[in-house]
């Protein structure tokens, strides 16, 4: 018999269609990954089966779980489940945990409030207990820890252990390794599995990552637009979906956009043992204030016409690196020169330099000034030029920009909230663009976006430096991605350039502890069959 | 798009419509009272004092006969042009020095800008004014500077605190690789996007600036006589409440009415600005 059982279940929020006929089921100790992009709908199922719902939520069809109805289920029976009968993970580790309160103390409140009866002491020895169980044991990390003193994954770890403190028959995970980095995701992956093997819990994993979910689901859910698509054993579904949706998704994940190689052996970008401290905050009255060497002695060359890959962990440095390469920051050490001139001169950004290179940023969402329409949004730029293009010169110039990265010039005259993630980041190319730069640095800027999104963006990329004969430095941490894009890759940890060459080479044979760890730690794809591949590849 | 949906919701807002109208009532009374005043408020009519309200006065008389309604009429101009000079130097100034502080994070500017305003805020408005008056002799025009300088460090706390946020923003960043500097930024992508909350200080700060002019006049240090004020009303019917209570209760609902209309129609602006803000975010 089924744990949970979710039948034709159709959801409308204030009259928006959210979820139409979903029907899923779950059995004890199964792992069930929940697959979509954004707006599939794959969260709300998961809120819905929480009751989580927001204001205006009208829900249909049934949710049962061990046989009870929640829909119909009363908010004080409901309280009663949730936490006892269904934990749920988010993905947010840095908002999940309440700032002002020590772990020990989150975990028992969980066990005290399902259990009255339940003593400070005991409900405090039980919450060691699983906090030592999801990988903090009390001698490293005491209860009275707070989540600052913690890193992401260990913060993690503290919202497992809240959700596993009851030993829930049914854990649900929304996407909660999307904000780790691999090495910390892959922990946190063999936790939840090591976690639903000891206590025969049913895992609900809730993800858009497809690789994430292969290598642990028994069985793998397809959503897209509210609607089921696919649902079947993972192994299986993977290999031999014949869903042209599915296996869109699957060929999007492991796109390799068709590049030409144009490199020249000519030096474009010359970074020479680069320094970067920051001063850290005063320990005491008349201390002098401490330094954090954010970057130590960092040398590297990108080649004209090249696309370079940068890798590393968060906090690795890699930020710091972007920022002082784009002149934005003065660096204690060292030099960076765009085609033999120093990108920072006489402690002032040199700009006759910086109008040969533009970044794109991460979020789609947060590059853009709301208040501006999209003419003047990407016409920015021109600021660094000797003279401004005017009238219809300037509009040309953002007409063809647009046009490049498959807009229309009717585009120009709307704000940016009429546009999706995926075309904003076309717009941030378009922006980058306009002064035809040399290099680009890509900074995250395939990241947030959805799978069949990034394929479409990675080939504009491709496309664009062929056309254009753009250089890239693109910053990730995801190794796919720089695998598909990029001629060489520098690994980066601490502040250093540990590893660097050939990307192929560096991916194959890693010469340096930290790249094995972080190759070692990407989930990937299993290999799909040729022929499956080609009867829709077209 | 956009505009004419905030135009419904405005129009939607029982607060800010309630109190627009409310702060209107008085905003045209004021200005009314430039063309004309049923009778005029320099004019003393003996005979016809403590007359309580009726036809031919309104509102009733005072004790030196003079029109309560006319002088209402005048106060709003002489309350509301203190109030709305006063946030004028408190945003021209605050609003400046905010985004200044905040665009130069942890530098001696900075320090400078916010520590002196904390100076200013450490002396209440009232022991400023009277600094103020006591130097220049109380006048309406000291009263706007004493009012407007308290409300620089408002504006100015506001401002630097949203100006952060905003400055760990992307755009801010491709602005700043597009080689624009720190002012141009300031004005080109902060400030339009510290706008709403300039809005909504902007009222509460306008009704204050209307009870703290009625405070000063009540104490004597603002606009001096014969130009009526609401403040005064209230100080002159102190002794005579018993006598004349429509002497203090018109002026003191005029007060109360502006200030509880200003203060709805700021609700409502926030109100109005909020779900705009959310609906972005999704």
């Amino acid at each position: 018999m089924s744990l949970l059982d979710i039948q034709k279940l159709s959801l409308s929020i204030h009259g928006t269609p959210i979820l139409d006929n979903v029907s899923l089921s779950l059995r004890p100790g199964e792992i069930l990954g929940v697959i979509g992009e954004s707006g599939s709908g794959k969260s709300m199922t998961a809120f819905a089966t929480m009751q989580l719902l927001p204001d205006g939520a009208n829900a249909s069809g049934k949710i049962l779980l061990q046989g009870q109805d929640l829909l119909t289920t009363s908010e004080p029976e409901l309280c009663a489940i949730r936490g006892k009968d269904i934990g749920m993970v988010f993905q947010e580790p840095m908002t999940a945990l309440n700032p002002l309160q020590s772990i020990g103390k989150q975990v028992a409140e969980t066990l005290r409030i399902h259990d009255r009866s339940l003593s400070r002491g005991e409900a405090m020895r039980r919450a060691a207990n699983t906090l030592e169980r999801c990988g903090l044991p009390g001698d490293q990390f005491p209860l009275s820890r707070y989540p600052f003193e913690l890193s992401g994954g260990q913060r993690q770890r503290v919202v497992i252990a809240m959700a596993i403190a009851l030993q829930p028959k049914l854990l649900i995970a929304d996407e909660p390794t999307t904000a780790l980095d691999v090495t910390t995701q892959a922990q946190i992956l063999v936790l939840l599995k090591r976690l639903v093997s000891e206590d025969g819990m049913a895992l609900m994993m809730i993800t858009h990552d497809l690789a994430v979910v292969s290598g642990m689901a028994d069985r793998i859910c397809i959503m897209r637009a509210g609607k089921v698509i696919e649902e079947g054993a993972a192994g299986t579904l993977i290999t031999e979906s014949k869903h042209p949706y599915t296996r869109a998704l699957f060929e999007a994940s492991s796109h390799q956009p068709d590049r030409i190689q144009g490199a020249h052996n000519v030096p474009l970008l010359q970074v020479r043992n680069v320094v970067r401290d920051y001063a850290l905050p005063r320990k005491g009255l008349f201390a002098k204030p401490g330094r954090h060497r954010a970057v130590n002695d960092v040398s590297f060359e990108l080649h004209h016409g090249e696309s370079l890959g940068l890798v590393g962990e968060s906090g690795c440095g890699k930020s710091t690196l972007t920022r002082a390469i784009l002149g934005l920051e003065e660096v204690q050490g060292g030099e960076i020169l765009l085609d033999g001139e120093p990108v920072f001169a006489a402690n002032q950004p040199n700009h006759k330099v910086r109008r040969k290179m533009q970044v794109v940023f991460q979020d789609p969402y947060g590059s853009f000034n709301p208040r501006h329409k999209v003419a003047r949004l990407i016409a920015e730029p021109f600021h660094l030029l000797e003279t401004q293009p005017r009238g219809a010169e300037r509009e040309a110039l953002i007409d063809e920009a647009l046009e490049s990265v498959g807009l229309t010039p009717v585009d120009k005259h709307k704000y940016i909230h009429e546009f999706s993630g995926g075309q904003r980041q076309r717009i941030a190319i378009a922006r980058a663009l306009i002064i035809k730069p040399k290099l680009i640095i890509l900074d995250e800027a395939v990241s947030a976006l959805d799978v069949s999104i990034r394929a479409q963006i990675l080939d504009l990329l491709a496309d664009l430096s062929a056309r254009f004969g753009l250089t890239y430095l693109f910053i990730s941490h995801d190794l796919s991605v720089v695998r598909a894009i990029t001629d060489r890759v520098l690994v980066m940890q601490d502040g250093e350039i540990v590893e660097q060459g050939e990307t192929g080479a560096v991916f194959d044979a890693p010469a340096h502890a930290f790249t094995r760890t972080l190759i070692a730690a990407a989930p990937r794809l299993p290999d799909i069959p040729a022929h499956i591949g080609d009867t829709h590849g077209a | 798009m956009a505009e004419k949906s905030i135009l419904r919701l405005a129009l939607s807002s029982r607060n800010l419509i309630i109190g627009l109208a409310l702060s209107l009532v008085f905003v045209i009374a004021g200005l009314l009272s430039f063309l004309w005043t049923p009778y005029d408020v320099t004019m003393l009519d003996i005979p016809s004092r403590f007359q309580t309200p009726s036809a031919a006065h309104w509102l009733g008389t005072d004790h030196f006969g003079r029109d309560i309604l006319s002088m209402i009429m005048v106060g709003a101009r002489t309350s509301i042009a203190v109030a709305l000079v006063a946030v004028g130097i408190g945003m021209g100034l605050g609003v400046p020095l905010g985004l200044a502080a905040a665009a130069r994070k942890d530098s001696l500017l900075d320090d400078l800008i916010m520590r002196g305003n904390d100076l200013v805020f450490a002396f209440p408005s009232l022991l400023i004014a009277i600094l103020i008056t006591a130097v220049f002799g109380p006048s309406a025009l000291n009263a706007i500077i004493a009012i407007g300088v308290f409300n620089i460090p408002v504006f100015a706390r506001l401002v630097r605190g949203a100006a952060l946020s905003l400055w760990t923003l992307d755009y801010v960043l491709s602005a700043r690789v597009a080689g624009k500097g720190a002012a141009r930024i300031s004005f080109e992508h902060i400030l339009p996007n510290v706008a709403n909350l300039l809005i909504v200080q902007g009222t509460i700060q306008f009704s204050l600036g209307i009870l703290a002019e009625a405070s000063l006049s009540y104490v004597g240090l603002g606009a001096q006589p014969p130009i009526p004020s609401w403040g005064r009303m209230l100080a002159d019917s102190q002794t005579m409440i018993s006598l004349a209570p429509h002497m203090a209760l018109f002026p003191g609902l005029a007060i109360v009415l502006t200030v509880l209309g200003l203060n709805l129609a700021g609700d409502g602006l926030r109100d109005l600005f909020d779900p705009k803000l959310r609906k972005a975010r999704t």
